[in-house]
């Protein structure tokens, strides 16, 4: 009962605040003047502000970005013994370096290290911070630029990502990183530069605790889908997560730039019942994956979890089992993948739900700007199918939605699945693959499809059972987040570079229209099928057998 | 600048907003938000440090063990969970087990190398309860748990494999020269196991046994957290520890009982999360009081 209010109260409260951020940032992102310190920012780094970009010069700007982002991180991660406020943690070897520069610049995250163990404060706040900024505003430029492929009447220009790329770190996540920040703090997160000092306990012994500026990682960790933590167990962590309180703060700072895009999206396109009907959608959708969270978590199927009486292990007191699971699920399926539990302890079927939510395509809500266009397109194959079935000219705010549209769209939904299951059915042929599991038998299936559904869904949350510091994981996982990020990337800037161009047709009697019961069930219908078609044989292996057959 | 080739104007960009962000949201914004946090949340901003006698003891935030150096509880104090954090509320290796609910088949150690085997989570919960209800004199027996304080798991081998006859069934976590706890499955003399062989042909079948549904000893104190630092335990295994407790120190169960309120954090207004009993604060207070 508990859990059910809990899981009310903070999704009441994201959809109260999606409003004003959502307004705020279509306010703020798009158009406008520029301030005197952006401009000389821009002159700084030799950008004209007021020139905009095709979609193929946009694409080239954010390769550069992430590509000089990833060489400065791996240069910054290797160097760090050499460097101040290393703590004495020496530079990562290049494998690892490689994996983590990577996994940040793609926001993924994933990390194949324990922080406590290796990373300084300068790795942590020059080096994965910046890129937890950078990469979640690369997500929202991609968003904001596919948002003016379809409002924009005319003309090739579909943004300037510089311009984009300052004002999502400086205007929107900076200034919320800051309140979040300061409340988490308040809350009893630590905020220090100290190093690791022994005490001796109570009983006698030593305990080395170890200092930090968590405070200001937090917020950066959960609002921008970055989701690595500062220590090796994130947002379980007392230091990251001190109590039930800072516990529901966590979940809504990881669920509110995603939220508040739509909100965004609906304003830019001067359709706000647009905005709505796809938070609707994204409600539904969040709301089935939570429902069967919370209900294979309070089953207790397993064997283990019957000998204890609670599925318990894995889990910290202060949140419980319902406070864990709607933080896995919004983690999940906001594509952050903090996490406050085990996630490789979760019961078979509630780790499948995890899982699923990062098959669905982190679309519900997703995240910072990926969320939006990854449900954009599916609302483009929603479209597109129920025009074909009622017979409509597939059109989508005023866009028609032929083949050659359609084609990257498909392109688009073909990379995730490509990827996952090449990757996974590669780690199960190869002993290097087999021998990093850390459970046996179709747990360990699940712990290898969970890595690689997370590395290319830019996720980052882990059945951390799975030993991925091997030469093995952090090769392909590097290749999978990499192109699992970029790919997309690619084809959704081409498609808005298609779509700037088109003349927009006018509303007629045979236009599908956007809103209503009818579109939200096709939406929705869409997005389930779309991922249990791609994935549910993978799921029957993995989290379905365990939970059926163990 | 407009006369470079536009990829290489776009790399000169990315470098210089690469430094700019850096140093801005890289160094500008912790070390503002390091010096606000110290200045106005001090106690907080420093991880929540307590004293005992003007010595600082360790932080409210994160668990300790209440145990000697060999490992075994101290009767005076209140227990904390069990941790998978180093060798126990290590912060610097924090971790969970990580072994999921169909974690129940032991590897079990080759004879004179104790540190060669892995148990399954189902034999440490087993492991775990029952020395526990020890501690506590209340009974340790869980579902799935053999008295020994094993996972009560068979490996049954039938006549085609999935089918047929059971014609060899071994308990698979019980190393011979070890007693089955079911002496006979299906009309079959049940064996004990033999470390080093491969069972893997055997379907496994765990034993429920006849142990209550709701164990005396609570979950989580069976059970590692997901930090391996967690700071709390139930109220209800606060309360099963409270008379050990309050008869070593020679105090009332009703003192003990109050110090566990004074000591509990509720649900954060009414309804988030669950309530949690500070063990370390707990414990500092007891010594307070004697």
């Amino acid at each position: 009962m508990y859990g059910w209010l809990q899981a009310l109260f903070v999704l009441a409260l994201l959809v109260a605040l999606h409003v004003p951020v959502g307004d705020y940032m279509a306010r703020t992102l798009d158009g406008g003047r520029h301030l005197a310190i952006e401009r000389r920012l821009y002159r700084i780094c030799g950008v004209d502000p007021d020139r905009e970009q095709d979609w193929r010069h946009y694409v080239l700007a954010l390769l550069a970005f992430s590509v000089v982002s990833i060489a400065a991180l791996f240069a910054l991660l290797r160097l760090q013994g050499s460097l101040p406020w290393s703590l004495g943690h020496p530079g990562m070897p290049w494998e690892l370096a490689l994996h983590t520069a990577v996994s940040f610049t793609t926001n993924t995250s994933w990390q194949n290290y324990a922080g406590e163990s290796t990373t300084g404060h300068l790795a942590v706040m020059a080096g994965l911070g910046v890129q937890g900024f950078a990469s979640a505003a690369v997500g929202m430029c991609v968003g904001l630029a596919l948002i003016r492929g379809l409002v924009r009447r005319s003309g090739t220009e579909i943004g300037n990502f510089w311009v984009d790329l300052v004002r999502s770190v400086f205007r929107v996540l900076l200034p919320l990183a800051v309140v979040f920040g300061l409340l988490l703090i308040c809350m009893g997160v630590q905020q220090n530069l100290d190093g690791a000092h022994a005490v001796n306990t109570v009983a006698g012994g030593t305990q080395t605790l170890i200092g930090g500026p968590v405070g200001s990682w937090e917020p950066v960790k959960l609002m921008t889908g970055d989701g690595g933590g500062f220590f090796n167990t994130s947002s379980a962590h007392p230091f990251e997560n001190p109590s039930s309180l800072s516990n529901a703060l966590e979940i809504l700072i990881m669920l509110i730039v995603p939220t508040a895009f739509i909100r965004t999206f609906g304003r830019m396109a001067g359709n706000l019942r647009l905005g709505w009907t796809l938070l609707i959608v994204v409600g539904i959708l969040f709301g089935l994956l939570l429902a069967a969270g919370n209900l294979a978590q309070s089953a207790q199927t397993g064997t283990v979890a019957q000998a204890v009486g609670a599925q318990m292990e894995g889990t910290e007191t202060r949140f419980g089992i319902p406070g864990s699971t709607l933080f896995g699920v919004s983690a999940t399926a906001s594509a952050d993948g903090a996490l406050n539990s085990s996630y490789d302890s979760f019961s078979s079927l509630g780790g499948g739900v995890l899982l699923a939510a990062m098959m669905l395509g982190e679309i519900a809500p997703g995240g910072t700007g990926s969320g939006l266009y990854g449900l954009i397109m599916i609302v483009l194959i929603a479209v597109f199918l129920g025009g074909l079935m009622v017979g409509r000219t597939p059109e989508f705010m005023g866009k028609r939605i032929g083949f050659s549209e359609m084609r990257y769209v498909v392109l688009y939904s073909l990379v995730s699945p490509a990827l996952v299951l090449t990757f996974t059915g590669i780690a199960v042929g190869l002993p290097a693959g087999v021998s990093s599991m850390g459970n046996v038998g179709a747990h360990g299936l699940t712990e290898v499809l969970y890595a690689f559904t997370s590395s290319v869904n830019s996720n980052g949350s882990a059945m951390a059972g799975l030993n991925g510091n091997t030469m093995f994981y952090n090769l392909t996982m590097i290749v999978a987040m990499f192109v699992g990020r970029y790919l997309p990337i690619v084809f959704v800037l081409a498609l808005a570079g298609r779509l700037v161009r088109q003349q927009p047709v006018a509303v007629t009697a045979g236009t599908l229209r956007t809103q209503g019961v009818s579109f939200v069930v096709l939406a929705t219908g869409g997005a389930l099928i779309v991922a249990l078609l791609n994935f549910l044989p993978a799921l029957s292996l993995g989290p379905l057998a365990d939970g059926l057959l163990g | 600048m407009n006369r470079l080739p536009r990829w290489l104007a776009h790399h000169l960009a990315a470098v210089r907003v690469v430094v700019v962000l850096t140093l801005t949201v890289g160094l500008l914004y912790p070390l503002a938000m390091t010096g606000v946090a110290q200045a106005v949340f001090g106690h907080r901003a420093d991880g929540s440090p307590v004293d005992k006698d003007g010595k600082p003891v360790g932080s409210e935030l994160i668990g300790q063990s209440f145990t000697g150096t060999d490992g075994t509880p101290i009767r005076r104090y209140f227990q904390s969970r069990p941790s998978a954090a180093g060798d126990g509320y290590d912060p610097g290796s924090t971790a969970a087990s990580n072994l999921g609910s169909e974690s129940v088949v032991d590897v079990l150690p080759t004879p004179g190398e104790p540190d060669s085997g892995k148990l399954s989570l189902l034999t440490q919960v087993c492991e775990r309860s029952k020395a526990v209800g020890e501690f506590e004199g209340v009974s340790g027996a869980r579902p799935y748990c053999t008295s020994d304080g094993v996972g009560a798991v068979l490996g049954v081998f039938r006549e085609q494999g999935l089918t047929g006859r059971a014609t060899r069934v071994v308990s698979l976590n019980q190393a011979c020269p070890a007693t089955p706890f079911l002496p006979v499955y299906e009309g079959v003399t049940v064996g004990c196991a033999q470390p080093g062989t491969d069972y893997g042909k055997a379907l496994i079948v765990p034993v429920r046994g006849d142990a209550p549904a709701l164990p005396v000893v609570p979950a989580d104190a069976v059970t590692a957290s997901g930090s391996g630092l967690d700071p709390n335990i139930s109220p209800a295994y606060a309360a099963l520890q409270a008379p050990r407790v309050a008869r070593e120190r020679g105090l009332s169960l009703d003192t003990v009982t109050e110090l566990i309120k004074a000591n509990t954090d509720g649900r954060a207004l009414g309804f988030l999360g669950e309530p949690g009993v500070n063990v370390l604060t707990l414990n500092l207070a007891l010594d307070r009081e004697s």
